[in-house]
């Protein structure tokens, strides 16, 4: 997103084709709010990018999602209306604001979108975000397509000034995703309250922070009476059965399972989730035989019906893990009711894996093929585009476990090392986005601690992996305009790397690479080796001509192949026998023209200098000024 | 009351323009007046992964995802793609399919053999297949680009809606690129429709 993003007069149509992103973000532009922060992360991602495109409200890229949550609570606390979004582990960096904005509380509405990826598309764990609403003590609402995700961004806010607290909606990538019609509406103005300075309010010394406690309690109760009496929640009849009947309670999308699966079922429809209204789950239970909670991931509602004394079905009969879709829910729920099961469906024929793979001229794969090269060492990764460096053909990552970790957990290795491992090198890899994100403190934590790691910062200038957004990284703020630049080597000399151990080195250049990491690993300090190139899904990219293999002098070796690149293809493969006996498998290739984009880097390790230009002189990309 | 909901699964690979195609499928559905819910079930956020895209329209749609054996028409953007999906037909179903091929590393490492034969194992397993060489299509006219917009003109003939209704909805999508843009997709179009046309003709005489 390089370009200048379009402030566009917002459509005037009602009826729109929404994802629930968007649908969020129109609800928030509409709200009147005047201030939203997000760090991006799938599935949340498109909720800022669409934000972004309105006019008259103040959108950021924040360096993360604690930063995110303070952004916008201190913009509550003049009095504007506010909003943040991130996904579910993002809330786990936001945590520690939270759980003591919950005993200030909120003056202007304020309103947290939260994204579970629940199916785990694109993260690192499956955990269910409804768990904070209960830790925090905060209203939460789960809308079940765009239409809701719309109307209850309203609703939160609402709920939000009534009660000076923050309300969160919680999503999954099924609602975030979905594009369905919605009806929308034009903006109110609001104009901010204005502070109100009150220290026993927002000064939170264990003193202030006493007397707030029983005021969170209190709310909890209040909060309950409002749930139970909430038009989000909903209690749908159903037909009458002359056998056994099952009702279910629900919410986001697993409730619109349960409608295509069982049309007439009495369904409780929970739009307000927490605090739960256990007096309309009373009466749903007195009405059915048997009551099913379907939720996805956690037994958090079933647990806190049943500790009310209902007795109920859940994640006895229901998986755990993923989505509760239709052909899940019908079978589970057959089984409970002993009936007939339905025939078996046809099996899925059976095709080789397609993992998401680097693009042509990653920078990345320099990187990768280089270390699957090197040795004795071991690699703690992190979290983006090149956590892809952990799969074929590279091999190159030990370790992946949350944004920031790669250079604490390879600082601890190094620490935690015995005899059996002294003459290893280890090594961090982590990129620009995830390193401003929450990198930063664990290379100072390194460098103050005397570590022995060698840090690859992979600076593509961009977070690549939720799309290619703008960062520090690349000097443009959001809406694409200019905003100060990083300066790498600068940063990491301030958080205590010598400068002679600063390496930066063109990612594209992997012999060059090659001897920079095992000169690096070598000395016994904290080394930063900075590749930069631009990643190539953005602006600053500049594609080069392809290249093409030489079919006389291409000698199967495969090397080519190692790099990692999709546009180099295989056209035969041959066994041969090696003049010391042993039998080898050729495989000669060509480079597609059209997925080339000239990056050269497969002529590196090419041992007949098989690969060359199509024509005219390759065009060197420059590398970053500083 | 009946509510008769149209499944159609869009399949390919990311950076083929599958969402994007099935978007425009959706736009034309709501402008027939459907209600229509898309959803992808796809991996990370970058390119080269497996895409599928899902598109439901009828009366009133619930469940966005399209359950196995439901699927009216697949449309697939990539060979091996829609054979991977192709138990998501229902028995009557129809696959319209994109026959070129886009082999991933793991293939070209030696991991993993890609089919001999994905369309000939789909008509083997009694799937009413029409493929043609999309990709093939696009590059004459000028640009790979316009593989998805062949693609769209091939399903147009298998809608329960006209498709000058989805034509409009393609133009709509691109009169911001100029006249020029426009007038290469209708082509695009047309070379779908014409393609899926002809094979499913030899289909019907084989």
């Amino acid at each position: 997103m390089a370009a200048v993003a379009t402030i566009a007069p917002a459509p005037s149509q009602s009826r729109l084709l929404l994802s629930g992103n968007e649908a969020v973000a129109r609800a928030v532009w509409e709200s009147g709010c005047k201030v939203a922060a997000a760090y991006p992360g799938t599935p949340s991602t498109e909720i800022l990018e669409a934000l972004c495109t309105y006019p008259d409200i103040y959108t950021e890229w924040a360096v993360n999602e604690k930063v995110s949550m303070e952004v916008a609570l201190g913009a509550s606390m003049m009095g504007a209306r506010s909003f943040c979004a991130m996904k579910h582990v993002g809330l786990n960096v936001a945590a520690d604001p939270l759980m003591t904005l919950t005993l200030t509380g909120t003056v202007g509405g304020m309103v947290i979108a939260v994204a579970d990826d629940v199916g785990m598309a694109s993260s690192q764990n499956e955990q269910d975000s409804r768990f904070y609403a209960r830790f925090a003590h905060l209203p939460m609402f789960e809308p079940a397509d765009s239409q809701e995700a719309y109307d209850m961004v309203l609703a939160a806010f609402e709920l939000s000034e009534q009660h000076q607290i923050p309300v969160f909606v919680r999503m999954t990538a099924r609602i975030c995703h979905v594009k369905c019609v919605a009806s929308v509406g034009e903006r109110v103005a609001r104009e901010p309250s204005g502070f109100v300075k009150n220290a026993e309010r927002w000064v939170m010394v264990p003193a202030h922070a006493k007397r707030r406690i029983p005021l969170m309690f209190e709310r909890d109760m209040v909060l309950r009476e409002v749930s139970e009496h909430s038009p989000l929640n909903v209690l749908e009849a159903g037909k009458d059965r002359p056998d056994k009947q099952v009702g279910f309670v629900t919410s986001g999308p697993a409730y619109m399972h349960v409608r295509e699966a069982f049309p007439d079922a009495p369904v409780l429809k929970l739009g307000m989730s927490h605090p739960l209204p256990l007096d309309m789950i009373k009466a749903l239970a007195a009405k059915v035989d048997i009551l099913v909670v379907v939720e996805e991931v956690e037994p958090i509602v079933e647990n806190e019906i049943r500790a009310a004394g209902i007795a109920v079905h859940g994640k006895d009969i229901l998986p755990k893990i993923g989505e509760l879709a239709p052909e899940i829910l019908t079978p589970a729920i057959n089984r409970l009711l002993n009936n007939e099961p339905a025939p078996p469906a046809a099996p899925a024929p059976a095709v080789f894996p397609r993992p998401p793979t680097l693009c042509a001229s990653c920078p990345h794969m320099g990187i990768y093929y280089t270390l699957s090269q090197l040795k004795n060492i071991i690699v703690a990764g992190d979290i983006g585009c090149y956590t892809l460096g952990a799969g074929h053909p590279w091999n190159a990552l030990d370790t992946t476990i949350c944004m920031g970790a790669a250079i604490t957990v390879a600082h601890g290795m190094d620490k935690g090392r015995g005899a059996i491992d002294k003459d290893k090198k280890i090594l961090a890899v982590m990129g620009d986005s995830t390193f401003m994100h929450m990198g930063m403190q664990g290379l100072l934590d390194a460098t103050y601690n005397n570590s022995n790691i060698t840090f690859l910062l992979l600076d593509n200038g961009t977070v690549g992996m939720t799309g290619g957004q703008n960062t520090p990284a690349n000097g443009l703020d959001i809406r694409g305009n200019p905003a100060p630049r990083i300066d790498f080597r600068k940063l990491v000399e301030a958080l205590g790397v010598k400068p002679e151990r600063v390496r930066e080195v063109d990612p594209y250049e992997m012999p060059k690479l090659f001897k920079v990491i095992r000169e690096e690993t070598k000395i016994e300090a904290v080394s930063v080796i900075i590749g930069y190139r631009p990643c190539v899904l953005t602006d600053e990219f500049k594609p080069a001509r392809a290249y093409h293999v030489d079919e006389e002098k291409c000698t199967g070796c495969g090397n080519c192949i190692d790099v990692g690149c999709p546009a180099i293809h295989v056209t035969r493969r041959e066994k041969a026998i090696k003049p010391s006996g042993k039998e080898v498998e050729l495989a000669f290739v060509r480079i597609d023209p059209i997925a080339c984009t000239g990056c050269g880097m497969c002529l590196q390790p090419c041992a007949p200098d098989a690969i060359m230009q199509v024509e005219g002189p390759r065009i060197v990309a420059r590398l970053r000024p500083v | 009351m009946q509510n008769e909901i149209t499944n159609i699964l869009v399949c390919g690979i990311g950076g083929q323009g599958v969402m994007t195609a099935t978007e425009i499928l959706a736009e034309a559905a709501i402008a027939e007046g459907h209600d229509a819910k898309k959803t992808e079930v796809a991996g990370m956020a970058q390119r080269g992964g497996v895409v599928t895209s899902h598109l439901r329209f009828g009366p009133k749609v619930l469940s966005p995802q399209i359950a196995p054996g439901t699927v009216h028409v697949l449309l697939g953007f990539e060979a091996a793609e829609a054979l991977r999906w192709s138990a998501y037909l229902r028995p009557d179903g129809l696959a319209l399919v994109n026959d070129s091929r886009l082999v991933p590393p793991v293939v070209e490492i030696g991991l993993y053999d890609y089919p001999a034969d994905p369309i000939g194992d789909m008509r083997a397993a009694g799937i009413r297949t029409v493929s043609f060489d999309a990709a093939t299509i696009a590059s004459n006219l000028g640009d790979l680009r316009l593989g998805n917009t062949v693609m769209l003109g091939a399903i147009a003939d298998h809608l329960p809606f006209s498709a000058d209704v989805l034509l409009r909805c393609i133009e709509a999508r691109f009169a911001r690129k100029g006249a020029a843009i426009v007038e290469l997709n209708r082509r695009a179009f047309a070379a779908g429709r014409a393609a899926a046309a002809t094979h499913t003709k030899e289909e019907v005489t084989a």
